[in-house]
């Protein structure tokens, strides 16, 4: 598969891993986030931290939609696909999320509900035009990258001038999550968590650009490179962001220049900026309430706001007390820290947010990499 | 009367195979049904066990250790490219039986059977069925048909069951791997779960992949003959590879390390899991088999599956290890080292 | 995250709607080019969710993997 596995080639990693081992200061630990469930996925896939110094440490970011819609949104789909007459269209992702009471879209479809699984925006349009009798709901998620697809969607709707077609809104930002991060307290102040840099997002960069990192990298002092999701991608970003501390710099750097231009992709963006505009706020799961951080349809497109077509109760819902969901998805716990991974929490039976898609830090780390003794030190010591 | 001299003993109007629908009536034991067991499953199947069309099939035996296994087969689509619902049928049930080192002897079959479903349709799965039982030399020797209301069924859903005889001196388990065997298997793997998705109309991709359902059998005879004391065998259906081994390692208490450069998965297989975020060690085989053996024997296996058109493409992908945790584990392409951990619920395609 | 699942792929046909065919090692797939403009045959894309995100630059691929070449030649003289 031509650029794919040219970017998975093992003699090469070993080379980078050569010129990491042999360029990180053995006087210092390198503390670094993947914002991305993308990269978290490949770090496990392909047992990345193997290849890497005993001081190198990846600490996994909260880059997996699926992780961090809140329950009550979940909670929300579910009871909107229980309505007669009502197709709700989600992708496989967030079929399996169990809510409070345990309940799934799954679940809910098991027991009768008209739940459909698609593979792209275009299909919930298909379905809507197939079924004029019911209403179709499409169950929207995920950041910069899945949102211009959504988008097209509506504008279809529009023009097809289809009056059964929702959208059930959760587009949610990187950058604003980025700064919830580097803003929250145990980093700032309390210094509990130590982030020397970010390899920056792959596809969502596409979308947006390399640009909206560069106030990380000024106003936190803090190097971004941003990195394909192929693991040699990820090599190379760990050892350009080795280069940039060792030298005391702290800028964007782009790995991904194949995909990722400095502006991104324009028409994707004003596809995204004329049908969605901000939220003052959306909690985010594990984090919270996180200002700006997500979308929302502009009243122009009301009639395809699933929002403003439905009742839906502004529901929250706390986590499990014992789950450390929130803390992992900020960086300052790792799963195996949590008293409940493996035990109560598992792939099969998953409490938290991060045990749920397998993208999410306890799922990855489950999933591939719980064979491997805690040889890699939490962040918090320091 | 005049008229009743011309009435034939048992007769009824030919079943029509080419516009007719199975029908209440074909499972509720009277005239129908036994038409439709004559002029369908009985033509398809015909045998010197089935002909005296006995509620059980009578058969000799031999001395020695036999086998039995039963296996339920649903599938949409019932036709696909390599097979249909019926040659399935057939190979699935020979390759249980034969996973044990038998030699299968004799089948059974039992169709649910949905009202409306079209004859031509049903005439076109038992050839099938028939054809693979010949080509295996299994007999299908007795069976059963029900009929169930239009709605309650997918079509049509078969169980096959098979008895094989184990040649003496064998003795393969999924309990007997040992630390320092060698993990063989006989070809491509998820070759039947991706021609099975491309047809699934949301999934909508096209492939040139065919499913690779065959009866291993004949194969499964050579490997014992040529190494006899074989540990392991399975067929990775279901769950694919991954989900074999886990059961295997589970069952043995051993770990396991695979090296996946050692893998032999078909590019478009590959290409197709990229699309969906799937991974080609969790998607089902119908035509492949793994197996475990000491590590002396494991070149002389593996040249002995090579010389079967069957095992062309097979290949040593691994080791068995002392593991109290029982992990499998994958030594990856890259450098690195992964767990291949037992599937969490139905592997759903993700976006994400 | 969900961005995560797209994969590069070569456009084989144009079709209707501004539409194409993408083949990815004999794999077939319609996808939409909504999202993307000036698009041709030969093309590799980076497909998400049944859409071309973003076109691929082959020389800024080519250059990538100089750079790892590099650092392996780097290796090597060190």
């Amino acid at each position: 598969m031509k650029y794919i596995d040219e970017f998975r080639d093992g003699a090469l990693a070993r080379k980078i891993a050569a010129s990491i081992a042999a360029e990180v200061n053995s006087q210092h630990d390198y503390h670094f986030m993947e914002f991305c469930g993308g990269h978290t996925h490949a770090i496990s896939r392909y047992g990345i931290v193997d290849l890497l110094p005993d001081n190198v440490h990846m600490i996994h970011g909260p880059g997996c939609p699926v992780c961090i819609l809140p329950i009550g949104r979940v909670e929300n789909a579910i009871q909107l696909a229980q309505t007669p007459q009502l197709i709700l269209c989600s992708y496989g992702d967030m079929l399996r999320i169990p809510t409070a009471s345990g309940m799934s879209l799954l679940k809910a479809k098991a027991q009768g509900a008209d739940i459909r699984m698609i593979h792209s925006s275009a299909d919930a349009i298909k379905i809507a035009q197939e079924n004029p009798r019911h209403q179709v709901v499409f169950f929207a998620i995920g950041f910069e990258t899945t949102t211009p697809p959504t988008a097209v969607a509506i504008k279809q709707a529009q023009a097809l001038g289809l009056s059964n077609f929702s959208v059930f809104c959760n587009h949610v930002l990187t950058p604003s999550a980025i700064s919830h991060i580097l803003q929250s307290p145990e980093v700032r102040q309390l210094n509990l968590i130590r982030l020397d840099g970010f390899i920056g997002p792959a596809h969502v960069s596409t979308v947006i650009g390399s640009r909206p990192y560069e106030y990380f990298a000024e106003e936190f002092q803090k190097p971004v490179v941003i990195a394909g999701f192929e693991p040699l991608d990820v090599m190379q970003a760990i050892l350009m962001l080795i280069r940039q501390l060792n030298q005391g710099r702290a800028e964007v750097e782009n790995e991904f220049t194949r995909a990722v231009l400095p502006n991104g992709n324009i028409k994707a963006q004003m596809l995204v900026a004329e049908v969605f505009e901000l939220r003052r706020t959306f909690e985010w799961r594990g984090l919270g309430l996180v200002p700006y951080s997500a979308l929302k349809i502009k009243s122009a497109y009301a009639d395809f706001d699933a929002e403003q077509r439905f009742p839906m109760p502004a529901l929250s819902i706390a986590d499990n007390k014992a789950c450390e969901c929130g803390a992992i998805l900020r960086g300052v716990k790792k799963p195996q820290d949590c008293k409940i991974f493996g035990t109560v929490c598992t792939p099969e039976n998953p409490i938290g947010s991060c045990m749920v898609s397998s993208e999410g830090a306890c799922a990855a780390h489950y999933s591939y990499g719980r064979f491997r003794a805690e040889k890699h030190v939490t962040a918090k010591e320091h | 009367m005049s008229g009743t001299g011309k009435i034939k003993p048992g007769y009824a109007r030919s079943l029509d195979l080419k516009h007719g629908c199975i029908e209440m009536a074909h499972g509720s034991g009277g005239r129908a049904m036994a038409q439709l067991i004559n002029q369908l499953f009985l033509a398809a199947f015909d045998n010197e066990f089935l002909r005296p069309m006995n509620d059980q099939a009578s058969f000799p035996v031999f001395n020695g250790r036999m086998v039995m296994s039963t296996d339920s087969h649903v599938i949409t689509p019932l036709f696909f490219p390599g097979g249909d619902i019926g040659s399935l049928s057939v190979h699935g049930t020979i390759n249980d039986v034969a996973m044990s080192g038998a030699k299968p002897c004799y089948l059974a079959a039992s169709f649910i059977l949905e009202e409306g479903f079209p004859l031509s349709d049903l005439k076109r799965i038992a050839d099938s069925m028939a054809q693979a039982a010949r080509a295996a030399r299994v007999p299908i020797v007795t069976g059963d048909t029900k009929v169930v209301e239009k709605g309650s069924g997918d079509g049509v859903f078969i169980t096959t069951t098979g008895i094989g005889m184990v040649p003496d001196g064998i003795n393969i388990s999924s309990e007997n791997a040992r630390p320092g065997d060698k993990i063989l298997v006989s070809g491509t793997l998820g070759d039947h779960g991706i021609c099975i998705m491309s047809l699934r109309e949301n999934l909508s991709f096209h492939t040139s992949i065919k499913s690779d359902t065959a009866a291993l059998h004949d194969l499964v005879a050579d490997m014992v003959a040529a190494v006899p004391s074989i540990h392991v065998m399975r067929d990775p259906t279901r769950g694919g590879i991954a989900t074999a081994l886990n059961e295997i390692a589970l069952q043995s208490s051993v770990g396991m390390m695979l090296h996946e450069n050692q893998l032999p998965i078909h590019e478009q297989v590959n290409a197709a899991c990229e699309f969906l975020g799937f991974d080609p060690l969790y998607i089902a085989n119908e035509g492949k088999l793994v197996a475990i053996c000491a590590a002396e024997d494991a070149e002389n296996l593996l040249k002995t599956m090579r010389t079967h058109p069957l095992g062309e493409k097979a290949a040593i992908i691994g080791e068995v290890i002392e593991d109290s945790h029982c992990f499998v584990q994958m030594q990856t392409r890259f450098g690195g080292k992964r767990i291949v951990d037992w599937l969490s619920g139905e592997q759903l395609p993700r976006i994400c | 995250m969900l961005m995560c699942l797209a994969i590069p792929a070569c456009i084989e046909q144009l079709t209707a709607d501004n539409h194409a065919i993408v083949n990815l090692a004999g794999i077939r797939k319609e996808i939409s080019l909504a999202l993307v403009e000036d698009i041709v045959p030969g093309d590799y894309v980076i497909v998400h969710v049944g859409f071309a995100l973003q076109k691929l630059d082959p020389i800024e691929a080519e250059h990538t993997l100089a750079l790892f070449a590099e650092l392996s030649a780097f290796n090597q003289n060190s």
